[in-house]
């Protein structure tokens, strides 16, 4: 995973609240067994719309997204996170996220940053003709007309976002936790800690 | 361990916790993992690139069902037909080949008890009450209907139970969603579950598990159960629970993957322990009197635009909230309706009964009630019953009901997830209407410009009948 520190450059001002994950990739993008490719199928149906923000050639390769409120709702497909990084997107900003979708766009190296509407409304109007730069380091959000909004997030994915961690391979070193809660369960649990074709 | 009254939802979590850190985060141990072919052949990759094996590959399951055709899958020699779309093919063949490679246990396509993941799993009794259930699939929220903490994941998360049997989490807030009182005539778990979507919104249970209570979910089948918690991911809730009771030990005695003899019995003692005390508090209620439900379903592109079918199709200018009124305008115009129509006024092209909503054999049962000794409308071109696994399917054939739904003019399908996201062959064409059991009616979800209604199967029948939306309590008093 790539470390992320600092994304700096336009922002597409998308602005759409409730979002779903079937808007940002559609079902039939998803019959592949890659992670690479789907910025083609990414809105599909939104760049159909005529003025739309996604094929405005001003937004082409914009590092940064900004949304409305519950973005990311819906299916739990990470092919949507695959897809914003795959149109070049690594920071979006909305109000607010589902919780999937969060989890998804974290563990490919995208920044969410969650603002009020009031500085999404602001950010949005930025956009248009000037460039957004997100700092994780201090999490603030700027505007070259000295906005400047800062945003919460967890230590723990700050931490990985910054080096760029996979999360499996730090799991995987706790193995001796993982072991010692399987043999409590054997003796608590032992209807949850095996199927009946592993009995014995 | 806490001795505070603690909710369902604490209780398992608590006995899932491996390890805390400093900031909240836990690492959480997963009992059951349920693999399909659409959001995990990358997820094999990860593991094959790094070298890592699964972990625990007798805690986890693969059955393909996102983009199988329903169609035959056999000739009449009783030869395995080939798939027509070469990459429904690919993502299916990867499975194949991923799940004995990594040893785990593998339903295919053309076993008996291939199905829907989120039908097979309690139906195998593969879910249990008070188990972590994951799969990469957002109505993994379904299997809560037995007393399951379960929830859907990416793909990285897929890899990463894979490897690990664990997932990192933050304990989730809960939501208490009560209802009580007595459902009225023609009123299903369907649409008790699109009413409460319509009542807390589609984010309303962002950052929430949901814990269904009130003697509504007490005196529901275990089956209506699995439809109301299917849906708690619509709610934003990313899992819904029903506390397990004598229903459900019921339900899952003698199912082939079920804990049998001194395992049985120490389950259900635990099972039984699992309720939420006495005291416990939530960090939301919601509160509805079942007298408020009725028949619904939904007008617009997202699952909380519901509406009680004597209703009309209301305008923007209802709503307060200035974004929604943007949205319900852009979903109007995609939907092709006008405000003030009557909901029983809008024709429909197509239906589909299926979905892990409503696929199991007693939506198929009411779906027929329905249609017995009815046809289907004319101004209906494409009618599906599609059931949510081999068994299901086997079970219906034995009560005849395939007769009757044939009968009436509709297609009895194999089973698979089918519209319900058209991964498949199964779509609804641009610019037409859907009478769907499904559980999402986004823009684009059954095929590009199709035009989703979500209902109850035996509302979608009355649909089929009539060519229309329809009160099914106008066929069926």
């Amino acid at each position: 995973m790539e470390p992320i520190n600092h994304v700096a450059g336009r922002a597409i001002p998308f602005g759409r609240k409730n979002v779903d994950t079937d808007v940002i990739i559609p079902a039939h993008w998803l019959k592949t067994i890659t992670r690479e490719g789907l910025g083609e199928g990414a809105f599909e149906a939104v760049k159909k719309e005529p003025g739309n923000v996604f094929t405005d050639p001003e937004f082409a390769g914009a590092p940064i997204l900004i949304a409305g409120d519950n973005f990311g709702c819906g299916s739990s497909r990470e092919h949507a996170a695959w897809a914003l990084l795959d149109m070049g997107v690594t920071c979006v900003i909305a109000p607010s996220f589902s919780d999937i979708f969060s989890g998804n766009a974290f563990k490919n190296g995208i920044l969410t940053v969650a603002l009020p509407q009031e500085a999404i409304d602001r950010l949005m109007e930025v956009a248009r003709t000037d460039p957004i730069d997100i700092d994780l380091e201090t999490q603030t959000v700027t505007t070259p007309f000295q906005d400047r909004f800062t945003f919460d997030i967890d230590p723990f994915r700050k931490h990985c976002l910054e080096n760029g961690l996979d999360e499996v391979g730090l799991t995987m070193a706790q193995a001796d936790a993982i072991g010692a809660h399987e043999a409590k369960a054997k003796v608590d649990l032992p209807f949850l800690a095996r199927t009946p074709a592993t009995v014995n | 361990m806490t001795t505070n009254p603690r909710t369902l939802y604490q209780k398992i979590w608590d006995a899932h916790v491996v390890d805390t850190r400093d900031d909240g985060t836990c690492l959480i141990y997963i009992d059951r993992h349920i693999v399909h072919e659409v959001t995990s052949p990358q997820a094999f990759e990860g593991l094959r690139a790094a070298g890592r094996t699964v972990r625990r590959p007798d805690l986890t399951l693969a059955v393909p069902d996102h983009n199988l055709p329903t169609t035959a899958r056999r000739d009449a020699q009783g030869n395995v037909l080939p798939i027509a779309d070469p990459q429904s093919a690919t993502q299916l063949a990867a499975l194949r080949q991923n799940a004995p490679e990594f040893g785990i246990r593998y339903i295919d396509a053309t076993d008996r008890e291939q199905g829907i993941v989120h039908v097979v799993g309690p139906e195998q009794g593969f879910s249990l009450p008070g188990a972590t259930i994951v799969c990469g699939d957002s109505h993994t929220a379904c299997h809560g209907g037995i007393g399951a903490l379960a929830f859907g994941i990416g793909t990285t998360e897929v890899e990463h139970v894979l490897a690990t049997q664990t997932l990192l989490l933050k304990q989730s807030k809960t939501m208490e969603v009560r209802v009580e009182g007595k459902l009225g005539a023609g009123v299903t778990p369907k649409d008790v579950i699109l009413h409460v979507i319509g009542v807390i919104g589609t984010a309303g249970g962002t950052g929430y598990v949901i814990e269904y209570r009130g003697n509504v979910f007490e005196e529901m089948s275990i089956e209506g159960r699995l439809t109301v918690c299917n849906m708690s991911i619509e709610g934003g809730a990313r899992a819904g629970l029903v506390a397990p009771d004598e229903k459900t030990f019921e339900y899952l005695k003698g199912r082939p993957y079920t804990p049998t003899g001194e395992d049985w019995d120490k389950a259900v003692a635990w099972w039984t322990s699992l309720a939420t005390d006495e005291g416990a508090s939530f960090d939301k209620s919601v509160s509805i009197r079942a007298e408020d439900i009725q028949p619904t379903v939904t007008w617009g592109t997202s699952p909380e635009d519901v509406s009680g079918i004597g209703g009309v199709v209301p305008a923007p200018e209802d709503f307060a909230d200035a974004s929604k009124r943007d949205a319900v305008k852009v979903s109007l115009d995609y939907m092709g309706l006008t405000p003030g129509t009557k909901l029983t006024d809008v024709a429909v092209e197509n239906v589909f009964i299926g979905s892990c909503t409503n696929s199991r054999i007693e939506d198929i049962r009411a779906a027929a009630e329905v249609l017995k000794g009815r046809k289907k409308a004319n101004n209906v071109k494409w009618a599906i019953v599609v059931p949510g696994s081999g068994l299901v399917k086997e079970q219906a054939e034995a009560e005849g009901l395939d007769k009757i739904i044939t009968d009436a003019g509709l297609e009895w399908r194999e089973p698979g997830c089918s519209a319900c996201l058209a991964m498949n062959p199964d779509k609804v064409p641009p610019g037409e209407r859907c009478a769907s059991t499904s559980n999402r009616n986004f823009t684009g979800r059954q095929g590009p410009g199709s035009r989703t209604h979500l209902m109850s199967p035996a509302m979608a029948a009355a649909a089929a009948v009539t060519g229309k939306l329809t009160d099914v309590r106008e066929l069926v008093g």
